[in-house]
């Protein structure tokens, strides 16, 4: 007998450890993980940092876990979409059943112990949250309206709520303002991204706004979300999660927001495609930096507070 | 007779086999430690009867 014996294809059930870490959307994690940890940091109160380690770990794992249920229901549109193609149920390396599986199981698991290590409102707003992205988002919207992208961005947009719910147990303005800063940035960074990306997702016949009702609409509509997050994000330097630092970093990073969505609102088609979508693409980058270094602010004035230096 | 080279197949069975077994050990780890963390922090105390019970004894 030779090795030659041994089938060399990778089929379905020989998927690696990492085929199953990769149906966790670990880039998407990374952000669920900083923002919540953020919220948590940010909100008044303390609890002990290994519990404050386990609640980031299980609200990163109910994130996970809603990533693989995502990936098992949308398996027949990742296989059309030349940047979804390679995930691991499309590639065949792990199965839909085991995907569904998965995703289910660390769910039940992350609330369950979200719960148990903090407290009760955390594991239930963190449950909420994952059906809100599963069967809300996924399930019954994505592929039904073109403002899908405002409903992901909600979803998106609870992490900051659970960690600041973790430590008070509750729901505050601080936490809705952060929820907001989230939900409000995400159409706009999503659609100017859609506006330079042509074709994935018309082939998968997901309905985005730049199709369903064209590309000056699309600019109309990045524009009038921007316009709406500037108050949210300036007005959040105001509450108990502001201050001196946060404050300076809002208002240079709207001013600079508004003028690319106004930029990007009275180009037309043929100005972008001279320029290969010159403004869209750095609008796009900006708004990567945009989130981060709101966060990052709110996180620096939290942990200056207690040297005098945070918050007003 | 042994194989003579690891298969892919077999690389990938074993990255989930140590992963999985990582996960694991990780997680007793966790509730350990938790546990320990959760006993210090919170005021647990039993009840009058039953510190009666295990002092009387």
């Amino acid at each position: 007998m030779t090795d030659a014996s041994i089938d060399p294809q990778v089929r379905e059930g020989d998927a690696s450890f990492g085929d199953y870490l990769a149906l966790l959307k670990p880039r998407v994690m990374s952000l669920v993980v900083f923002t919540a940890l953020v919220g948590l940091v940010a909100a008044p109160g303390s609890v002990h940092p290994f519990i404050a380690f386990c609640a980031i770990l299980f609200i990163a794992v109910g994130g996970g876990a809603s990533g693989a249920l995502n990936m098992w229901y949308d398996a027949d549109i990742d296989a059309v979409m030349k940047r979804t193609a390679k995930r691991p149920i499309p590639a065949g390396k792990v199965s839909a059943e085991e995907a569904l599986g998965l995703g289910l199981a660390l769910s039940g698991f992350s609330c369950v112990m979200l719960a148990l290590a903090t407290n009760l409102f955390s594991g239930l707003f963190l449950a909420f949250t994952i059906f809100f992205y599963v069967v809300v988002y996924t399930m019954w919207l994505k592929r039904w309206t073109p403002q899908n992208i405002v409903i992901g961005g909600a979803a998106g947009a609870f992490p900051p709520m659970i960690g600041w719910a973790v430590v008070t147990g509750s729901v505050s303005l601080e936490s809705v303002l952060m929820f907001l800063l989230i939900f409000m940035w995400t159409p706009p960074h999503f659609w100017a991204l859609a506006l330079f990306m042509r074709g994935d997702y018309d082939k998968a016949g997901v309905p985005m706004l730049t199709v369903t009702h064209g590309r000056p609409a699309t600019r109309r509509h990045i524009l009038a979300y921007t316009v709406l997050l500037v108050p949210v994000a300036v007005g959040a330097a105001f509450t108990s999660i502001g201050g001196p630092i946060y404050l300076t970093v809002a208002v240079v990073l709207n001013a600079m927001f508004l003028w690319g969505a106004v930029r990007i609102w009275k180009r037309d088609e043929a100005a972008s495609e001279a320029d290969n979508y010159k403004v869209e693409r750095w609008f796009f980058k900006l708004s990567l930096f945009y989130t981060f270094l709101h966060f990052a602010a709110i996180m620096a004035e939290a942990l200056l507070k207690p040297y005098g230096l945070g918050g007003w | 007779m042994g194989l003579a080279h690891e298969h892919e197949l077999h690389r990938r069975r074993k990255s989930r086999n140590i992963g999985l077994g990582g996960v694991l050990a990780g997680f007793c780890l966790l509730i350990f430690i938790l546990t320990f963390v959760k006993v210090e922090t919170q005021d647990i105390r039993l009840p009058a009867g039953a510190a009666t019970e295990t002092g009387g004894n």
